[in-house]
């Protein structure tokens, strides 16, 4: 039976199609889907289903998981496979007894990201196998075939779906569907020489990873994810989504390329020799890093040594961004020198002339925005403002948001900012999620090593901008269920801050009250900034009355400045749309009393 | 537009518009009439009140994105988000466009300015022969809801795309909660009747 699904959705068919038993993750963009669609169900199918607090937590909590025989799954984006690089190098060596499988979303283009790095290359790292679906049947597919593959070869398995497959939709094949996990206990065996990462065990360990790639290798050879077309002597290398592109330049080019699409890594020896054997020249067509590139390079020494290789080395595919088929088809028809088919979209220069932009910008009563006003207002525009990775970093443009570069590294930048000599005030900003995902130890750090400077956490309450996803802050579960909450005040207390005070950012006045008392602090201070996020707010029911402008405006723009999207400037006077949210914080900013509260509301 | 085989769609709007809930009527329409169809979505950071675009490909097996100069249709759910995204339009493809603009906060607080609508349609119907507009947002109004504005252009976009009317129509009802179904059946009539 076919359903219309998500590629993460179809991923987390393939998860419970495979019975695994445990699935943890941390949420990023594009990956967040995959638990999300899980929950529902993950009762019914007997999985543990978790939330962790970072990666790095995910990926261990599935390696207990896998070594007591149970399959499991450790679910990121590309970036989070970073925090959790320990122990997936390491994993590599003491492999696994339940099948594990690690999924690493990337991002090509960075559609919500800091980077473009390559999953791929961290399994080549690792020397374990990678699966790159082109799209969501195959995605799904893999998924299973990557749980029978891991405990096969006692190995973990990278899955690396891209963006335009994790948020891409098609019919989808569900084919058998659904295994519950087996509800016999599964029990961890003790085996030191195994799990003891010890160094004599290590080198052992380091020994059977080497001599399991040829296992490696012969398993990929003979799976399915690797199709060979041989045509004409021109030929097309692609991998993953890629080879879908290049299939469609190829159809409408209309011409007799050769093609192998690559779907595992390492690629297929025999496969691609027999390629090699029968091209002349070869375009490789891959998004990000010119892995598959390097190996036909490596490869085509041995097998075919004249042969011609195009890609990114030699500019014909772009070193970064993402492709279409488009792109695969201008690179397809340069190779086979068909000028005139290459195609031009037509020339749209107004769009850039006249358009205004439309930037993605904080909601209408967001409170990250009322925090950072205040913040502003207190430190200067001369201080310096380290932030983090949240909707907040959308504040940009407000001018709070100094630095954004991984989670977690706004108070550590803030710490070696100041101890890098500057002498101006340094206030940081961090969301709650953030915070308990890899703040901790910054703020650790920062009270051990006596930096003086404002850590403002920006407590919302939610995981926000990967779709409102809970933490431990929250006292609630992957599952919804309620859990203990842990307190973010008494964290930063514990950690041994010299100031800590939690106030709510829609309290303008107490909000710069408590940032004046945080500057003023001779030590660390802590600001928690706490108020729901509106969006989530609203969903869950909670309705303000909405605010407006009357006679007194002035037209002095202050409330405008603060940027609420509600807010307009309209004939020399503000004005508030329908997108007010109430949440009050302008009417506290205009210094005319010309906002106030609509009383009567329909 | 190519009927039989393939149908590339480019839906282009505003974050908040219910862009993604239209494409997946669109999408799951399509499985219930057992053709192939790949869409692709924009999730995350460029939500936030953003310009966002959607592709969905009927018929089609390849990747889920339309290439550049390759749509058949372009829905532009907002003027403005329209011309954005117009190069997506092939040469002899159709453009359905919301006349209603949503103006972004760089327009409402005074750093840049919104263009008057003949100059965003201008260029639109320099590329493309085939241009209708209509002001979704009232016919939604009209029809009870100014929100139900993306089922007024589902309705529009009935008349234009290789799906029988009463498949998409079971999807709607499918994909809107009950109670609002009425409202939203009309808003479909208008926009559908608006193209007669
Ligand atoms: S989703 Fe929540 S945190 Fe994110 S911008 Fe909107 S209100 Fe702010
Ligand atoms: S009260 Fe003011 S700041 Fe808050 S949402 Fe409404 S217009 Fe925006």
């Amino acid at each position: 039976m076919k359903e219309y699904l998500l590629g993460n959705a179809a991923i987390a068919r393939g998860i419970l199609e495979a019975g695994a038993g445990v699935v943890t993750s941390y949420p990023g963009t594009p990956a967040s889907e995959i638990v999300e669609s899980l929950a529902p169900v993950s009762k019914e199918y007997n999985l543990h289903i978790e939330w962790s607090v970072n990666e790095k937590v995910a990926l261990e909590v599935a390696i207990g998981a896998s070594w007591t025989g149970v399959r499991s799954a450790a679910v990121m984006k590309h970036v989070g496979l970073n925090v959790a690089a320990d122990p997936f190098m390491t994993l590599a060596y003491t492999g696994v007894k339940g099948g594990l499988v690690v999924i690493s979303s990337d991002d090509p283009f960075c559609h919500s990201s800091q980077n473009e790095q390559d999953s791929r290359r961290y399994a080549l790292f690792a020397c374990i196998p990678c699966l790159d679906p082109a799209d969501p049947q195959e995605a799904k597919d893999m998924t299973v075939y990557a749980f029978e593959l891991s405990e096969e070869l006692e190995l973990p398995v990278l899955l690396r779906p891209t963006t335009r497959v994790s948020h891409a939709r098609a019919d989808v094949d569900v084919g058998k569907g659904k295994t519950k996990k087996s509800t016999t206990s599964h029990e961890f065996v003790k085996n030191p020489a195994r799990w003891v990462a010890l160094p004599a065990h290590a080198r052992t360990r380091h020994s059977v990873l080497i001599e399991k790639q040829d296992a490696i290798n012969a398993a990929l050879e003979n799976s399915p994810w690797n199709r060979l077309v041989l045509r004409g002597e021109l030929g097309v290398i692609a991998s993953g989504i890629s080879g879908l592109y290049a299939e469609e330049a190829i159809e409408r080019l209309e011409s007799d390329v050769s093609i192998l699409r690559i779907g595992t890594f390492p690629p297929p020896d025999d496969l691609c020799a027999e390629f090699f054997k029968h091209v002349s020249k070869v375009l490789i067509i891959e998004e990000l890093e010119p892995v598959l590139e390097e190996y036909v390079e490596r490869a085509a020494r041995e097998h075919n040594p004249e042969l011609e290789i195009l890609g990114k080395n030699t500019g014909h595919i772009p070193r970064d961004g993402e492709l279409d088929s488009l792109i695969a088809r201008n690179a397809i028809a340069d190779m086979l020198e068909l000028t005139h088919t290459m195609e031009e979209p037509q020339s749209m220069t107004e769009a850039d002339e006249i358009l205004p932009p439309r930037p993605p910008a904080l909601c209408p009563g967001c409170s990250h925005r009322a925090a950072y006003y205040a913040m502003k207002q207190v430190f200067g525009t001369d201080a310096v403002f380290p932030s983090d990775i949240g909707c907040y970093t959308l504040a940009v443009d407000m001018g709070t948001v100094d630095t954004c570069l991984c989670m977690g590294a706004s108070i550590n930048l803030a710490s070696g900012i100041r101890f890098g000599g500057e002498d101006k005030d340094i206030c940081c900003s961090i969301g709650d999620s953030t915070f308990l995902h890899n703040g901790m130890p910054g703020l650790l750090n920062a009270v051990y090593n006596n930096a003086k400077i404002t850590v403002t956490i920006l407590d919302n309450l939610t995981t926000a901008m990967t779709g409102h996803q809970p933490h431990p802050g929250t006292g609630v579960t992957a599952t919804g269920d309620k859990t203990k909450s842990v307190s973010i005040e008494a964290l930063a207390n514990v950690l041994g801050a010299d100031f800590v005070e939690t106030v709510d950012p829609y309290d303008l006045n107490a909000t710069l009250e408590t940032f004046r008392k945080a500057k003023e602090c001779q030590g660390l201070s802590v600001v928690i900034a706490k108020q729901a996020c509106i969006t989530n707010a609203i969903r869950a029911g909670v309705r303000r009355k909405p605010f407006r402008v009357n006679d007194n405006c002035v037209g002095c723009r202050e409330c405008v400045d603060f940027g609420c999207p509600a807010i307009e400037f309209h004939e020399d006077r503000a004005r508030i749309n329908s997108l007010c949210t109430g949440c009050g914080v302008c009417a506290q900013i205009c210094p005319s009393e010309a906002i106030e509260e609509v009383v009567n509301v329909k | 537009m190519r009927t039989s085989e393939c149908c590339d769609i480019v839906v282009a709007g505003v974050g908040g518009q219910g862009v993604i809930l239209l494409s997946n009527i669109i999408g799951k329409a399509a499985v219930k009439e057992g053709s192939p169809v790949r869409a692709a979505e924009t999730h995350g950071m460029a939500q936030r009140g953003g310009s966002v675009i959607t592709h969905i490909r009927l018929g089609c097996k390849f990747g889920p994105l339309v290439p550049v100069g390759g749509a058949d249709i372009l829905l532009g759910l907002e003027p403005a988000e329209a011309l954005r995204y117009a190069h997506y339009l092939s040469k002899g493809g159709i453009a359905l466009v919301n006349t209603n603009p949503v103006l972004p906060s760089t327009v409402t607080t005074g750093r840049a300015k919104y263009p008057p609508l003949d100059e965003i349609l201008a260029p639109l119907r320099r590329i493309c022969s085939d241009v209708k507009t209509l002001d979704a947002t009232k016919l939604a109004a009209n029809a009870g809801n100014p929100q139900a504005m993306n089922v007024v252009m589902l309705g529009a976009l009935s008349k234009y795309m290789p799906l029988r009317e009463e498949i998409v129509i079971e999807s709607l009802r499918e994909s809107v909660p009950a109670k609002f179904l009425e409202v939203n059946r009309r808003a479909f009539e208008l926009g559908k009747i608006e193209m007669e």
